[in-house]
């Protein structure tokens, strides 16, 4: 087990393309226990993708099980070859990214979606997530088509905040 | 290169900005963080400009074209640092009627609890006749979100709308 470099912007490979996983072979779980170790080993961060490592395969973990604040999860995932095959809603919220360090800003994010997966023995796995957990995949997804959190940055000056009524 | 903080006051009009920063950029200034706002019809705008030289060297190199566009100067040396950016984790957005005193009001309260602000915009919407007051404010709550909910109870009461959201940022 390693952590390994994390890129950071403005590394041009972040914004190329991930190819599909093919061998779900050890070599996939050795670099799988990396990325975790790697994760871990950053500043609180609930995902990750194999390109922010420089690994350009459709891989992603996001853990948002651990939350000060419980939020819906999953629990702990490694998707394979992950799609979104649907998407529904939408919400602002704010963002930052361990291949961006020092600046965090409000992001538009479905709010629901579906999605398929494979488990990393190669399962197919199939998720309905909400809320954060859906923002996190969708950040972590991103990374995979050469997209950071900065390409889809909103006005400071908005008003597409999700409010409560205050009693 | 010592760090400035440069603020420009004036009647707003098109291209500002571009003549302003053309004129840093061509005098060796680099840019730091800046914030440029529309109040009431005038421009303000604040820059961390970095510059070789003193207080006078700066405002001898601006005040030309500050003067032609009819802004006030004025440039203090800083402390300046990049990348000290705090994350803020509670949002409170107030509205109501306008009258004096609703951000000092709220703004002592949030004080009260430690909460720290990091970032305020306000403006007066509605009409002349019925002035509507909109504060959002964004900072850290030491003491917990349930701590400024409370603190800011009696506002609220007062028919001023107040909400309190906590703000969950995502690092992936």
């Amino acid at each position: 087990m390693a952590v390994l470099e994390i890129l950071t912007y403005p590394d041009t490979q972040l914004k190329q393309e991930s190819v599909a996983v093919e061998a779900f072979d050890t070599a996939l779980q050795n670099f799988i226990a990396d990325l975790e170790e790697t994760r871990l080993a950053g500043p609180g961060a609930v995902g990750i993708a194999a390109p922010q490592v420089g690994r350009f395969q459709r891989i992603v973990i996001v853990d948002v099980s651990k939350m000060k604040r419980p939020v819906a999860n999953h629990g702990h995932l490694i998707l394979v070859n992950p799609e979104i095959t649907s998407w529904e809603g939408y919400a602002v919220g704010r963002e930052g990214c361990l291949s961006v360090p020092d600046y965090t800003g409000n992001v538009i994010r479905a709010e629901r979606i579906h999605l398929i997966a494979f488990d990393p023995t190669g399962e197919r796995r199939e998720y309905a997530m909400e809320g954060f957990e859906a923002r996190a995949i969708q950040h972590e997804m991103d990374h995979l088509d050469g997209l950071l959190f900065l390409d889809r940055l909103v006005s400071k000056r908005n008003d597409l905040f999700r409010r409560k009524v205050f009693k | 290169m010592n760090w400035f903080m440069l603020t420009l006051v004036g009647e707003d009009q098109p291209a500002i900005v571009a003549k302003l920063t053309t004129t840093l950029f061509e005098g060796g200034c680099n840019l730091g963080e800046a914030a440029m706002a529309r109040l009431g019809g005038n421009f303000s705008i604040m820059l961390m400009v970095q510059h070789s030289g003193s207080v006078e060297s700066l405002e001898t190199l601006i005040a030309p074209v500050a003067q032609a566009l009819g802004l006030h100067l004025h440039a203090d040396r800083i402390e300046g640092h990049l990348h000290r950016h705090l994350i803020p984790d509670v949002r409170v957005t107030v509205y109501g009627a306008d009258r004096a005193g609703i951000v000092a009001q709220v703004t002592s309260a949030l004080s009260s609890v430690g909460f720290n602000i990091l970032d305020l915009q306000s403006d007066v919407g509605g009409s002349d006749a019925k002035p509507v007051y909109i504060m959002t404010l964004e900072g850290q709550a030491h003491d917990g979100i349930e701590a400024v909910e409370a603190a800011l109870g009696d506002i609220a009461r007062e028919g001023i709308a107040v909400d309190v959201q906590s703000i969950e940022t995502l690092i992936g």
